[in-house]
């Protein structure tokens, strides 16, 4: 656990950054900081491992007060991945991921092998272990700093916008990769991002912060976008905010009934029983079907809801096999009722 | 102008140990330079008012006529290789100074900023991340200073050293156009190969450059 005890933090030239700031970011969540730019994010994250110091206040990581613990050590037992990576130019992707190990004196045969093992986990081939960083794409290099901040396998993970560089494809294949990680690693994350579906999408809380270094609202994301604290965080959530709830919710609950025979549309199987297209009775037309599994978002639902000619939506299991459909008016209400239950458990 | 080639088979031990004797002596100087250059570089490149100061302090010493420096320190180290290695040392300062901050300089502070944030202390960063990464302007420097001392050697025949510059005086007073020739030849096959060797050096000690698209 992290937790921010009155912190303050004024730079020399007068800025105040982070103002009177206590915030507490659970063990083993994912805590994301998002704002305007010059919110004093970056700050908020660099007090954590002294790269700044605080005016005033307190920081404890795991219960002990940072700054009563040596600065260079204290970074060691903590992860940071910085926008664009920051890797070493001189050193190979190997060595690179083994810096911490090796700061901490592990032989460098046993800080090769993990970095190796590393490589693997963050899904990069084994052979760009010997490539010097500007010999990959940014996509890879954003990998290559994560598995350098877990290298050491430390508790904390602070990340400034790792993601903030790169395409919205690859963007999304690091988000679902960090996810996955974070499922079998449990690590104590603070992740930085402009990004408010990137904030959606990974946080357990999100801190909203405006300029001047002012906390405005602490909340898990669905209680966030159901009851933001004022006008300034439902501005910065945007007009969507209702939808981007919908994204936080399943559509496991919805009810599911047999496709329907009658109707100027059909749903296609294939043998297997896997839905193929919707065909139309009358014309030859034939339209493209979205089956959705039980673990997709009520806001894909709602989309398909709408794109389905029939306003039906065909839900398949894991294998992809056709078990139901559900109805528009079922998924509307769903939806609303996602948001009424929102709203309570903010209140 | 021809070349007695029986002279020069007379004198090859000759030849040798002159050519030996000035490689030396620049090389020693180039070496003393580094020595020198790279804490001030450091000190130059930490300490912003210093900064100033030492360069310009280079460039002052730069200025002063090669004969000057030799004369200056006759009195302190006499007629000696010490006082030839000296004063060329003076000369290697001025470029392998500058291009040292200069290669400081150069590092990324996004790459310093990774050092320290992963918990490695000032010392280890200059060792490992900083001074790897000037290398190649340093290296610069040190092919400048390597070639300009080997040409400066000679001016030290008028404290009766000079390596292969003593040819050269040699055959100015009997008036006999070999020597000069194999004296200029030699020195610039000198500078050549020294040259070439530097550029191999840091091919080998810079592997992340090579292959750069
Ligand atoms: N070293 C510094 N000296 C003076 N002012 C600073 C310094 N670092 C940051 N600031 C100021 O402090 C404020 C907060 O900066 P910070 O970098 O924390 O913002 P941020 O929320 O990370 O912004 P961004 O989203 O653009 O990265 C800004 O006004 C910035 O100009
Ligand atoms: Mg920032």
């Amino acid at each position: 656990m992290i937790q921010f005890d009155a912190v303050h933090k004024r730079f020399p030239n007068g800025t105040t950054a982070v103002h009177d700031l206590s915030l507490e970011m659970p063990e083993g969540g994912v805590t994301v900081l998002v704002g305007s730019s010059g919110c004093g994010k970056t700050t908020t994250l660099r007090m954590i491992n002294r790269m700044i110091e605080p005016t005033s206040g307190t920081i404890r990581v795991n219960g002990e007060d940072v700054t009563r613990q040596d600065a260079a050590e204290l970074r060691r037992s903590i992860g940071y991945v910085i926008q664009q990576a920051g890797l070493f130019p001189h050193r190979t992707v190997l060595d690179n991921i083994a810096t911490v190990p090796l700061l901490l004196g592990w032989n460098r045969k046993k800080a090769r092998a993990r970095a190796a093992e590393l490589l693997e986990t963050v899904g990069l081939a084994a052979d760009a272990g010997k490539r010097y960083p500007h010999q990959l794409s940014g996509g890879q290099q954003q990998r290559v700093g994560v598995a350098r901040a877990l290298a050491a396998d430390p508790p904390v993970l602070l990340m400034d916008e790792p993601f903030g560089a790169v395409d919205p494809v690859v963007r999304t294949q690091l988000q679902d990769e960090l996810l996955r990680l974070q499922k079998e690693l449990n690590k104590t994350i603070v992740f930085v991002t402009h990004d408010v579906d990137e904030a959606v999408r990974l946080g357990d809380r999100i801190a909203i912060f405006r300029t001047g270094g002012h906390l405005v609202q602490c909340a898990p994301p669905a209680e966030l976008l159901a009851r933001p604290a004022d006008d300034f965080v439902a501005d910065f959530l945007g007009a969507e905010r209702g939808l981007k709830l919908l994204s936080l919710r399943t559509l496991a609950g919805v009810p599911q009934g047999p496709a329907p025979e009658g109707g100027a549309w059909s749903l296609v199987l294939d043998a297997g029983r896997r839905p193929l297209h919707w065909a139309s009775k009358s014309t030859d037309a034939e339209l493209p079907v979205r089956a959705l599994k039980d673990t997709d978002s009520l806001l894909s639902a709602l989309d398909e809801s709408i794109a389905s000619p029939t306003g039906l939506v065909a839900r398949v299991d894991a294998e992809g096999v056709l078990t139901g459909v559900s109805s528009r008016d079922d998924i509307h209400v769903h939806a609303g009722q996602a948001h009424t239950e929102a709203r309570a458990v903010a209140a | 102008m021809t070349v007695d080639w029986s002279w020069i088979g007379d004198h090859t031990d000759d030849l040798t140990s002159l050519t030996l004797s000035h490689l030396q002596a620049a090389m020693t100087a180039v070496f003393l330079g580094l020595v020198i250059s790279l804490p001030l570089a450091v000190l130059a490149h930490r300490v912003r008012p210093l900064r100033g100061f030492l360069l310009g302090l280079s460039n002052v010493l730069f200025t002063i006529p090669s004969i000057a420096i030799f004369v200056l320190l006759l009195p302190v180290s006499g007629l000696t290789r010490t006082t030839t290695v000296i004063g060329l040392t003076v000369y290697t300062l001025v470029v392998l100074l500058r291009n040292t901050v200069e290669g400081l300089d150069s590092v990324p502070a996004k790459t310093k900023e990774a050092a320290k944030a992963m918990g490695t202390r000032p010392l280890r960063t200059l060792l490992t991340v900083e001074f790897p990464l000037a290398l190649p302007v340093i290296f610069a420097g040190v092919r400048i200073a390597t070639v300009m001392s080997i040409s400066l050697v000679s001016v030290a025949t008028y404290i009766g050293d000079g390596g292969l510059g003593q040819l050269f005086t040699d055959g100015f007073q009997r008036d006999f156009p070999t020597p000069v020739i194999v004296g200029v030849v030699l020195t610039i096959l000198l500078a050549v190969v020294a040259d070439a060797l530097l550029v191999a050096l840091q091919y080998v000690l810079t592997p992340w450059r090579r292959r750069r698209a």
